[in-house]
């Protein structure tokens, strides 16, 4: 496990603390986040909540670098996000976008020669698909090709671990088995902020949540207080399972 | 005038034959209709693949061109290639009219605009399903085009074989450019042209035959090439 997924605790310069102010994003004179700030400490797993179009993969786009936010700032351990702070991070998409190659050569696109053909067969072995470096990687199974893509993520040894509802659509035992490559990953050191649907994953991995609805944040606290005793109206209608207004 | 069954079976008997003319003429119309497409692809793959992945004022503009060269007028273009090589020219001193470079400058000008138009269209699409991971990856633009250009390498062979298809049926270009010259700048189309006018149709038959044959061995190689792809996942 150890050569899959170096440990990165107190990797230098980290990027945590993460602290975001303002953040807003603004299309089409809509305002589809509103003014979100932000602190993430150091370690753990962060999972953002939130009724559909609450904002939450924009969010974790902004914090990524990938969208641009229309006002706000983001600062990674004190740095702006910069190319070397985004190197320093991965995003696993809910739809995994893999090349048009074998397995093997989807880990080397991101591997580019580090550590050979032995990283690329541990990884591999890490998320089950051993048997699988030659097979053409639009093949696999959509569990398969989820783990694929968090073992590429993986591959370039992320400090932060963006995961945008990874496990949709999956089956039970696949998503059990990419909870435990999470599970692992943040355990080695990686910052984990996994945006989810399904709030039996969320109480199995969180250990804070970020709570949003409407574009704003509206709780964010350890996993235990948001589950037992949720301090907002819209959380406590979120996890009821009523329609959030 | 020989009657058509006449012409049919006397172009068979020289393509069967093995004729030394008629080889000449197809191994020239292959070596300049391929060294212009390699030309081609070297020149419009790269500038396809910018087209795809870059977001510039004006670009509506350019891409309106790109398509629109795409009907390039074969005879103009082998006037404008005859202006610059003839001797009069400013290319003159090089000394290349009537000879197969030129054959292989008219037709690289043809079509580049193809490659580039079509290769723009694959790679765009190719592009925006890869665009979030790649930024997600920061990968730079020379890393972003060398991985639409692999991934994107079955539908870019169609691409190719289709400029290939353009450039070894065409004959306006080559015929003010090369001059139909024997044995020296005589191609398949300009020899079929020259044989119909002279009456015999035998020979003019016998290419159009390996011409027709050469056009369904490239749509046979495109299908193989897709099915292939698609077979392996990879298209």
């Amino acid at each position: 496990m150890r050569e899959v997924a170096p440990d990165l605790r107190g990797a230098t310069p980290a990027l945590l603390p993460l602290r975001a102010r303002g953040l807003t994003l603004e299309i089409g004179g809509k305002r589809l986040v509103d003014g979100i700030d932000l602190d993430l400490g150091g370690d753990g797993i962060t999972v953002v909540l939130g009724p559909n179009g609450a904002g939450k993969s924009l969010l974790l786009r902004m914090l990524h670098g990938l969208i641009q936010p229309t006002a706000g700032e983001i600062h990674w351990g004190g740095h702006p996000l910069t190319t070397d702070v985004r190197r320093r991070q991965a995003l696993v998409f809910q739809k995994p976008v893999l090349l048009r190659r074998s397995v093997a050569a989807n880990l080397d696109f991101v591997l580019r020669g580090r550590d050979g053909s032995a990283r690329r067969r541990a990884l591999l072995d890490h998320v089950g698909l051993g048997g699988h470096a030659a097979q053409p990687a639009r093949q696999l199974s959509g569990g398969e090709q989820q783990r694929l893509a968090l073992a590429r993520a993986l591959a370039t040894e992320p400090q932060v671990l963006f995961l945008d509802e990874p496990t949709a659509s999956l089956d039970p035992a696949s998503v059990l088995k990419i909870e435990e490559i999470v599970r692992g990953a943040a355990a080695h050191g990686a910052r984990i902020i996994l945006v989810s649907h399904d709030l039996g994953q969320a109480r199995r991995l969180a250990d804070e949540v970020v709570f949003l609805a409407n574009g704003r944040l509206v709780e964010h606290g350890p996993a235990a207080r948001f589950f037992d005793n949720p301090a907002s109206g819209a959380a406590r209608d979120y996890l009821a399972g009523r329609l959030v207004v | 005038m020989q009657d058509m069954g006449e012409a049919l079976q006397l172009a068979l008997a020289l393509v069967l034959s093995g004729d030394p003319d008629l080889l000449e003429i197809v191994g020239l119309s292959l070596q300049v209709s391929l060294t212009a497409t390699a030309v081609a692809l070297l020149l419009g793959l790269p500038i396809g693949a910018l087209l795809a992945i870059t977001r510039f004022r004006g670009r509506d503009a350019v891409l309106v061109v790109v398509n629109a060269l795409m009907g390039l007028p074969p005879v103009v273009v082998g006037l404008l290639v005859y202006l610059h090589l003839s001797r009069a020219g400013p290319l003159g001193f090089l000394g290349l009219l009537y000879t197969p470079t030129a054959m292989v400058i008219a037709q690289t000008i043809l079509i580049t605009p193809i490659v580039t138009a079509l290769s723009r269209q694959v790679l765009e699409d190719l592009h925006a399903e890869y665009d979030e991971q790649f930024r997600s990856l920061c990968l730079s633009r020379i890393e972003t085009i060398r991985a639409l250009l692999w991934d994107g390498r079955y539908a870019l062979l169609t691409v190719a074989l289709a400029g290939f298809g353009r450039a070894v049926a065409e004959v306006g270009a080559v015929i003010v450019v090369g001059g139909n010259i024997d044995h020296l700048t005589r191609v398949m189309t300009t020899a079929i042209a020259l044989e119909t006018a002279k009456g015999d149709l035998a020979l003019a038959l016998g290419l159009g035959l390996i011409l027709m044959a050469i056009a369904l061995g490239v749509n046979a190689m495109v299908q193989a090439v897709r099915l292939t792809a698609t077979r392996a996942a990879h298209a």
